[in-house]
């Protein structure tokens, strides 16, 4: 399959003061990333995993290794532009994304600085509104309209792009449970139906259930590496990590401690239920 | 126990007499009482954000009172500012309102303000600090230097220092990632537990309310729906699931477990409860 | 409460005076301030008067919110007036008292100085109420394009004015929000001398500067993101025309100015 990111023995260490002692926020990331998948990437605060998302796109600089993105250097200075219009980013504040007070010219900023033309430029707005559900919002100002939907507009602006690639930098870190909601049935569809590669960076366990890999993040290198149900049943691991698992595997393991036949990865509330219920009958 | 504050018939009303007019609190009506752990839940637009600020009388009411201690807050609207001592307010995402030199410095402004000086200045600042978690050398440094969890420590402990007799917390997790909020709920426990005051927690979360309070407040469209225990509110959480708002995943499994013909108390809403119930059934074989 | 603010507000609207092109728009505020410092006499002024009512009357933006407009500078608009009635030799008085004369001639310029700081500002106020603020960045960018040869930054200038103003009401929500923060603990901003209460806006200007500071370091790094690298092979979605109305619009705003100058020279 064709590899969409890929790292090779990846290190960043952001700049000390004089005299401090440097410390490297990632320690050797091996990754590569494959078209069209969705990938969720946890970890806690201060793992590597924002510092990681950013070297996606050349915001960070390797300190050693490299970044190859669709097989481009990020470290090349000429390429630059190429790679931020492949892979797009968002970003976890939604007011510091949005440039104008218009949300078409917000939409139509990425277009414009690629020197697409004007016609062009009104049928990518249009097409990428429909693709987040904002259409109707087209004339509106943005600070007027909720995180949930500030944020389908800052997707909206990166889509218009055309990107092959969209990374979400704890993008749904601000927002309530409605507006996370939005956001991630958003890039859920948008991965399904138009096969652009997701990579979301969060800390919320259960952003990952519906993912196809997650990795997780520990101490700046890759700790976990898998499925959701590889990574989820490995309850222990995940909470000497500072992570939480959803209740429904914490429920699982306890009974699984306790003796009951239960398996570790029924992960939703109905598969949960239901294992429980069968081992309770063949009791 | 005796109700510290009563909300009664409380309306707010914005842009009155313009086309933007719209009530975010209506007809509100509620008591706290002394010591308890309060948790008040709803979506946005539900009027939380409005309601907390009439709670330390940063907002004025269109219609109703807030009594504290029996006493209208708005009786003597000169003194409004000692209301705001007696009922700290934490605001969202707090660390983004320090602004002194010094830890020590920004923590003192709220005691400050009282007219404290001296030593019983300096106690109350170090107090608060070590509630919070603020270590000693902490205290001198610029809060700018200090990591986001450490700042909103520091912000924390800036009201937690004026020793209000009710503290009200606006999503004191928020953004934090899963072991921050675990640290910092099990902070805020801790305090209610050691100094009796009354404590209000306003969240999005029905886990983390679940998990922490005695008595909570459904709040949706500007009404409350429904006021109770842990127990009492998830007990009818179909009605809960009706109204938009979300039930804890565990309350969740029981449903569906109970859809499955078990027989598991709708109440419940831990997970170790949970598990409890089912090695109980385990036991008594007691499935259809 | 700071929301309240509707000083240069945009009210968007469909009138041939919203859809002028910005420029065109720019262009004949230029000439109407050109021509209102030219009128001389009463049918003068009487003529941009009519002139302003036109164009509120095109706009359909109404006299009240242009009015409203004028409340700030009401005691700048008292101060010459009086100045100028009192302070203004002439040849005939009307009433003395001490060093207060109303002269005829002070009577005079004081009703036209009055009249004009008005006429002024509305027609200001009337092109910032018609036109929205990223259409009026782009206009000026397209009319100071000339300036670039002479190396001067204009694209730069363009995009800072328009994030200005695109961030004054996100700035003015967080202001609101410090300062609820800060009077939750204790903080007063209404009582005590002016020494005081410019003390007491240290806990909302810092953090507001902190916050200010963040916001255009995280904006500068998502910018990048969406490939901006300054004016250079910039496209727009919004392409200025003129079109025949704009030429019409300028046409008249010429003959304005040159009938105040005729009338000018007749005395009038």
């Amino acid at each position: 399959m064709a590899t969409m990111i890929k790292t090779e023995n990846l290190k960043y260490a952001y700049p000390v003061e004089e005299g401090e002692k440097q410390t490297f926020a990632l320690r050797g990331v091996d990754l590569e990333i494959e078209k069209g998948s969705f990938v969720v990437v946890l970890g806690h605060n201060g793992s590597g995993k924002s510092t990681l998302a950013k070297t996606f796109n050349g915001v960070l600089l390797p300190a050693g290794g490299k970044v190859y993105v669709e097989g481009m250097d990020t470290c090349d200075e000429n390429l630059l532009l190429a790679i931020r219009q492949r892979v797009g980013m968002v970003f976890q504040n939604p007011d510091n994304q949005i440039v104008a007070n218009v949300v078409e010219e917000d939409v139509a900023f990425a277009p414009e600085n690629l020197g697409v033309p004007t016609e062009e430029i009104r049928k990518r707005v249009d097409d990428a509104l429909k693709a987040v559900g904002m259409s109707e919002f087209v004339r509106h100002a943005p600070h007027l309209l909720s995180g949930g939907q500030k944020q389908r507009i800052a997707i909206a602006g990166v889509i218009a792009m055309e990107p092959a690639c969209i990374v979400l930098d704890e993008a749904t870190a601000m927002l309530d449970p409605i507006g996370r909601q939005e956001v991630l049935s958003t890039v859920h569809r948008l991965n399904r139906e138009k096969g652009i590669t997701v990579i979301l960076i969060t800390h919320h366990m259960n952003e990952a259930e519906e993912a196809d890999r997650v990795i997780v993040m520990d101490d700046g290198m890759v700790a976990m590496d898998g499925s959701p149900r590889q990574v989820f049943t490995q309850v222990d691991a995940l909470r000497s990590m500072g992570l939480t698992v959803p209740d429904t595997v914490d429920l699982l393991d306890r009974l699984q401690k306790d003796g009951l036949d239960v398996p570790l990865d029924a992960l939703t509330v109905e598969e949960c239920a239901g294992a429980i219920a069968a081992a309770l009958r063949a009791n | 126990m005796e109700p510290i504050l009563q909300i009664k018939n409380l309306t707010h009303t914005y842009g009155i007499g313009t086309p933007f007019q719209r009530s975010a609190v209506e007809d509100m009506s509620f008591d706290v009482y002394s010591g308890e752990f309060l948790g008040i839940i709803g979506h946005t637009g539900s009027g939380k954000s409005t309601l907390i600020q009439h709670l330390n009388g940063l907002l004025k009411p269109t219609s109703g009172q807030v009594l504290l201690r029996g006493k209208d807050i708005w009786a003597e609207p000169k003194k409004i500012r000692d209301v705001r001592f007696q009922v700290g307010l934490v605001f969202q995402y707090p660390e983004y309102q320090l602004f002194e030199e010094t830890v020590y410095k920004d923590i003192a402004f709220g005691p400050a303000n009282m007219g404290k000086r001296g030593d019983e200045l300096d106690c109350c600042v170090r107090e608060a600090a070590r509630l919070v978690g603020i270590r000693d050398d902490q205290l001198e440094k610029s809060p700018f230097e200090l990591s986001g969890g450490q700042k909103r420590r520091v912000a924390l402990a800036g009201v937690i220092a004026m020793e209000p007799q009710v503290l009200v917390l606006d999503e004191p997790t928020a953004g934090l990632d899963p072991a921050g909020r675990e640290n910092l709920m099990a902070n805020i426990r801790d305090y209610h537990r050691n100094k009796h005051t009354t404590v209000i927690l306003v969240s999005h979360s029905m886990d983390e309310i679940a998990q922490n309070v005695d008595r909570i407040l459904v709040l949706k469209s500007a009404h409350v729906l429904m006021s109770g225990t842990p127990a009492e509110v998830f007990a009818r959480g179909q009605e809960l699931l009706a109204a938009g708002l979300d039930v804890p995943q565990v309350t969740r499994i029981a449903m569906a477990l109970r859809e499955r013909g078990l027989a598991i108390d709708p109440a419940v809403y831990t997970v170790r409860d949970l598990e409890r119930q089912l090695l109980a059934l385990r036991k008594g074989g007691a499935v259809c | 409460m700071l929301k309240d603010i509707t000083l240069g507000q945009y009210f968007p609207g469909d009138t041939v005076a919203h859809k002028l092109d910005p420029r065109t728009k720019i262009l004949l505020v230029v000439l109407y301030i050109a021509a209102l410092f030219s009128a001389r006499g009463v049918v003068g002024y009487a003529m941009m008067a009519l002139c302003l009512a036109a164009c509120v009357r095109i706009s359909r933006v109404g006299l009240k919110a242009l009015v409203r407009g004028l409340k700030p500078v009401l005691f700048i608009i008292i101060f010459t007036g009086i100045l100028n009635l009192f302070f203004t030799p002439g040849d005939r008085y009307l009433l003395e008292w001490g060093i207060l004369k109303i002269s005829d001639t002070g009577l005079r310029n004081a009703v036209f100085m009055v009249v004009r700081i008005m006429l002024l500002i509305m027609g200001t106020f009337l092109m910032t109420y018609t036109t929205s603020p990223i259409s009026l960045t782009d206009g000026l960018e397209q009319l100071l394009g000339g300036l670039k040869r002479f190396h001067v930054p204009v694209h730069e200038l363009a995009m800072m004015m328009s994030i200005a103003l695109r961030f004054i009401p996100t700035l003015i929500e967080e202001t609101d929000k410090i300062m609820s923060a800060q009077k939750a603990r204790g903080a007063d901003f209404e009582s005590g001398n002016l020494m005081q209460k410019a003390k007491a806006l240290i806990p909302i200007l810092v953090p507001l500067f902190i916050s200010a500071f963040r916001r255009a370091d995280e904006l500068a790094v998502a910018m990048e993101c969406r490939c901006y690298h300054g004016g250079e092979g910039r496209t727009k979605l919004h392409v200025l025309k003129y079109e025949r109305r704009d030429y019409i619009a300028l046409a008249l705003g010429v003959l304005v100015v040159a009938a105040v100058l005729v009338l000018r020279h007749m005395g009038l």
